[in-house]
């Protein structure tokens, strides 16, 4: 089953995190986001609390896979960058490791030129965080960790779920 | 596939209601979205034709408390029913943890809802996945409409692997939260097994 789990681990998160806060500012973004392809936010950084984040990562990811069909009726393996042009904020989405999908909101205090070239740089670490966190990953699943603290979950703790 | 994040002590999964069309998919996810409190949910989103039928997806957050000091959330999907739009349909089911089939029980919508749990069938086999092995629950829905087929004839033509099968009806609200919790559960039930 491990491969239908993404597991971040807060030390995992926080190189994300720090990873994003570094693109914005070299980037003069106002928000950024990294959110896995099934639209779900996975870390963030900038002034997120002025957008409804779990509505962009799922319009994001929806936005993605359809172009991602486009790609592949063409011929294409994928179109990697995707760029929405607003009369005041603009929209630059990009691939990462195949798995993630890096959402940069900008204005007039940056340029598409700037945030392609400091989103190339950022996305290199971005994979290699992702890259480490398959591996510690697959090690996991292979030693069978009994670290997972849901393997306790009760019938009653679910319940509780729906009864609160 | 199941996004669990150790430092914001979160687990988000995913559920997608998948059905022919005109089956109810949407106002399952309408009546969720009504009787939630607001501080559970997030914006229900609809991207759908002028004349509300789903184009793509209806989306809808979901908040269910917390579970060994974890926040669980649901992120539940619809696909669009009608047959011509398959391509969006299976792009919606990448990554899913748990499928609602919402079934129309008029007699005259039988064949289509055959027709779309193949299409489910062959649309998870495309992803590696089998539904044999996925969470899923099965809603007979509609049950409301006078003259609507006998469950029994109902659980004949479209039971899978003898999943949770609810009645319902969406309109009213009967039966929605009940099959909601259904496929919650079984999703829950798989991380305990991982």
């Amino acid at each position: 089953m491990s491969s239908t789990f993404l597991e971040v681990y807060e030390e995992e998160f926080e190189r994300l995190a720090e990873a994003l806060r570094r693109l914005r500012y070299a980037s003069n973004a106002e928000a950024i986001f990294l959110i896995d392809k099934n639209g779900q936010q996975i870390a963030a950084a900038g002034d997120v609390e002025n957008f409804d984040s779990t509505s962009l990562a799922s319009l994001t990811a929806g936005n993605v896979a359809a172009t991602d069909g486009l790609a592949k009726l063409i011929g294409e393996r994928e179109f990697s960058v995707l760029f929405h042009e607003g009369e005041r904020d603009h929209i630059h989405i990009s691939l990462v490791a195949e798995r993630a999908i890096l959402l940069v909101i900008f204005n007039e205090r940056s340029s598409l030129g700037l945030v392609r070239l400091r989103v190339r740089r950022a996305s290199e670490e971005l994979e290699q965080i992702f890259r480490e966190i398959s591996e510690r990953s697959a090690a996991e699943a292979d030693e069978q960790s009994p670290a997972s603290p849901f393997w306790e979950i009760t019938d009653e703790d679910i319940d509780s779920l729906f009864n609160e | 596939m199941t996004f669990i994040n150790y430092a914001a002590k979160e687990i988000n999964c995913k559920i997608v209601y998948y059905g022919p069309g005109l089956g109810g998919k949407t106002t399952n996810l309408q009546h969720i979205y009504t009787k939630t409190a607001p501080d559970r949910k997030g914006k229900m989103i609809s991207l759908a034709t002028e004349t509300d039928r789903t184009l793509f997806f209806d989306f809808l957050p979901l908040d269910l408390g917390s579970i060994r000091g974890f926040t669980t959330r649901f992120h539940l999907y619809t696909v669009p029913g009608q047959v011509f739009y398959d391509a969006s349909r299976k792009l919606i089911l990448k990554g899913v943890d748990g499928v609602v089939f919402v079934a129309d029980s008029q007699a005259e919508r039988m064949e289509a809802n055959v027709e779309s749990i193949r299409n489910l069938e062959s649309n998870l086999d495309d992803y590696g996945l089998k539904l044999v092995s996925l969470p899923y629950t099965l809603q007979f829905n509609k049950r409301d409409i006078p003259s609507v087929m006998p469950t029994d004839e109902m659980y004949r033509m479209l039971n899978y692997k003898r999943e949770p099968t609810f009645e319902a009806s969406a309109t009213t609200g009967f039966g929605v939260f009940e099959t909601l919790k259904s496929v919650a559960k079984q999703i829950l039930i798989e991380l305990r097994k991982k």
